[in-house]
């Protein structure tokens, strides 16, 4: 028989007091009853594993970074060292040959079963050739991969939107993976890095109750992305109250104001930041006194400046934002009233003298 | 031209006057609620992008922000409903009443007519022509400025306004759920609310010169029929 997940934590030497502490947590962060916490545990007691295969793109590891400092020890535990039993060609121990030869042994042996994570994004210029692994262009390997998997999770804005890579122009033309891979279900942890707790949240709900989470339109589990940034954040009355950070080193900077004047993107952000934070529940960005920049939303390398709430619109030129264009347009079109109206209060003028002229003729 | 109702009178001087009631009076209420919530909903609209000098003192004292939020919000909710009125008033009004809605797009004696105000703009024609409804190039701007710019600013502002009363509200429903995915996200849709805000207050310049010039340069009454429903004729 397969092995469980119970008896993985076991082998790793992890409490059982551990184990019933970390599905509490689950239960909790995944928004549920605390009856659902003994559910966890015996779902993960009893269900045979279901294997993770980590891929990795064009990327630059920070959701890895992310994903291995999940704040809760044990959650960190319980899905790394069943990740690592599998295929992660950035953290396990195989190499070469003996670490490709995973692969095609969790196809055959696992097919439609396990679940493939998407660290990175394929590039798809030059036939794949700008990411290059085991001797074959990333996408080659994903497409493969992806053949027989039961979900995909997209770890991160690379692998969710694109992100730096494909950032205007797009040298590599990477693509987010439900572009390349569309006969599978993509569920997307957008983030850059996504927060752990949010990567070990997705993957412990789909290994427990074997199905997706809800999604949103966008494909992103409505429990962690369905509010931004800016209703949770907890200086939010200081937005409402009209009070606002002007300058990185002001009064107001100090007494910790509301971003928002300087280009604090939790307006537009959805994402569990102001929720969860980061590192252990210890700060998120906005926190820290800096604004949101919204890297978990799509595109956000090409939005404009991090600085400005009117964003920059490439379309008219780099230093150009919809006040600019609003107002330049406007004036020009005040402008043009202006002469119109002195043209028009001339010919009228001449047309009443033309016609004083002609009565006077008349009067004659 | 089918006319509803004629009157005739004198005006100044002994000359004969002719009126027509045009504007019915829920047009004429509409239209000034609706200029005096567009101009609620600029103003606000662009502060809430670039916000007034930060308040000092304690978050609890003030509440600066959110009043301006609150009077967009309200404004837009009279916009929007207005809006939906005046929608339903194309159907059981008068004629005139659906020139806002319907362009006689592929009538050529229209464009013809088109290009005749065209050329009276640029003061390449002497003498103006009587219309009892909106001339042609009204009508054609205010279908595209007013009516599909208006469509616009009010499907993306109820989607943006969802993303605040969050999911399970109408408006996250009907409007949030698809407009962000459309544009990509958030960001875009604040963007071009913004550009659609300009693009509206370039519009109002336009609609209340034409509106005064005419009033002046034309045959018949402009701002006055908006007031009191009848159009004159001066001659």
């Amino acid at each position: 028989m397969t092995e469980t997940f119970y008896d993985v934590l076991r082998r790793q030497g992890i409490s059982r007091r551990s184990f019933m502490k970390f599905c509490s947590l689950t239960a909790t962060s995944l928004g549920l009853a605390p009856a659902f916490a003994p559910k966890i545990a015996h779902a993960l007691e009893n269900k045979p594993r279901t294997p993770v295969i980590w891929l990795h793109g064009l990327e630059c590891t920070c959701c890895s970074e992310s994903f291995i400092r999940s704040a809760h020890p044990l959650a960190k535990d319980v899905v790394l060292s069943m990740l690592s039993l599998d295929y992660d060609d950035t953290l396990m121990a195989a190499a070469g040959h003996q670490a490709e030869a995973i692969l095609d042994e969790i196809k055959k042996k696992y097919k439609g079963n396990y679940i493939l994570a998407v660290e990175g994004n394929p590039p798809l210029n030059e036939d794949g050739m700008f990411c290059f692994q085991g001797g074959k262009p990333f996408v080659e390997k994903l497409k493969y991969m992806a053949a027989d998997c039961k979900a995909i999770i997209a770890w991160g804005s690379c692998a969710s939107w694109g992100c730096v890579q494909a950032a205007k122009p797009n040298p590599t033309r990477a693509t987010p993976v439900h572009k390349v891979i569309t006969d599978k279900p993509v569920i997307k942890v957008p983030g850059c890095p996504p927060i752990a707790e949010v990567m070990t949240g997705v993957v412990t709900y789909m290994l427990t109750f074997e199905r997706l989470p809800e999604l949103d339109r966008q494909g992103r589990p409505k429990m962690f992305y369905g509010q931004r940034i800016h209703d949770k954040c907890y200086r939010r009355p200081h937005f409402d109250a009209g009070q606002f950070v002007e300058g990185w080193d002001d009064e107001a900077a100090r007494r910790g104001y509301c971003l928002y004047k300087m280009g604090c993107k939790g307006p537009t952000t959805y994402n569990a930041c102001s929720t969860t934070r980061w590192n252990g529940g210890v700060s998120f960005p906005i926190q820290s006194g800096h604004g949101c920049i919204g890297c978990s939303e799509d595109g956000f390398w090409d939005k404009g400046s991090f600085y400005d709430r009117i964003t920059d619109i490439k379309q008219f030129g780099i230093e150009s934002n919809a006040d600019k264009v609003g107002m330049a347009v406007a004036g020009g079109v005040g402008a043009a009233i202006a002469a119109h109206a002195a043209v028009t209060a001339l010919s009228r003028a001449k047309v009443k003298q033309g016609n004083a002229s002609q009565e006077q003729k008349q009067g004659e | 031209m089918h006319i509803e109702r004629e009157f005739r009178g004198e005006g100044p001087g002994g000359r004969q006057v002719l009126s027509y009631y045009v504007y019915e009076a829920p047009v004429r209420l509409w239209h000034w609620v609706n200029a005096l919530a567009i101009v609620v909903l600029a103003v606000t609209g662009y502060f809430i992008g670039k916000p007034l000098p930060s308040m000092g003192g304690e978050a609890s004292d003030h509440y600066v922000m959110g009043t301006i939020r609150f009077a967009h919000f309200a404004a837009a909710y009279v916009f929007v409903f207005g809006f939906i009125g005046r929608i339903y008033w194309a159907f059981v009004g008068n004629h005139h009443a659906r020139q806002l809605f319907i362009l006689p797009f592929w009538d050529k004696a229209w464009w013809g007519e088109v290009f005749f105000e065209l050329r009276w703009y640029l003061f390449l024609e002497p003498k103006p022509k009587k219309y009892i409804g909106h001339n042609p190039l009204a009508q054609l701007s205010m279908f595209f400025a007013f009516t599909l710019g208006a469509t616009f600013l009010i499907v993306t502002g109820l989607a943006l306004y969802g993303e605040g009363a969050q999911a399970g509200h109408w408006t996250h429903t009907l409007f949030t759920s698809w407009v962000i995915p459309l544009f990509g996200q958030s960001q875009d849709v604040h963007t071009w609310h913004r550009l659609a805000m300009w693009a509206f207050v370039v519009f109002v310049m336009i609609h209340v010169y034409a509106a005064i010039r005419e009033d002046i340069m034309s045959r018949q009454s402009l701002i006055s029929t908006m007031v009191s429903g009848h159009r004159m004729f001066k001659d």
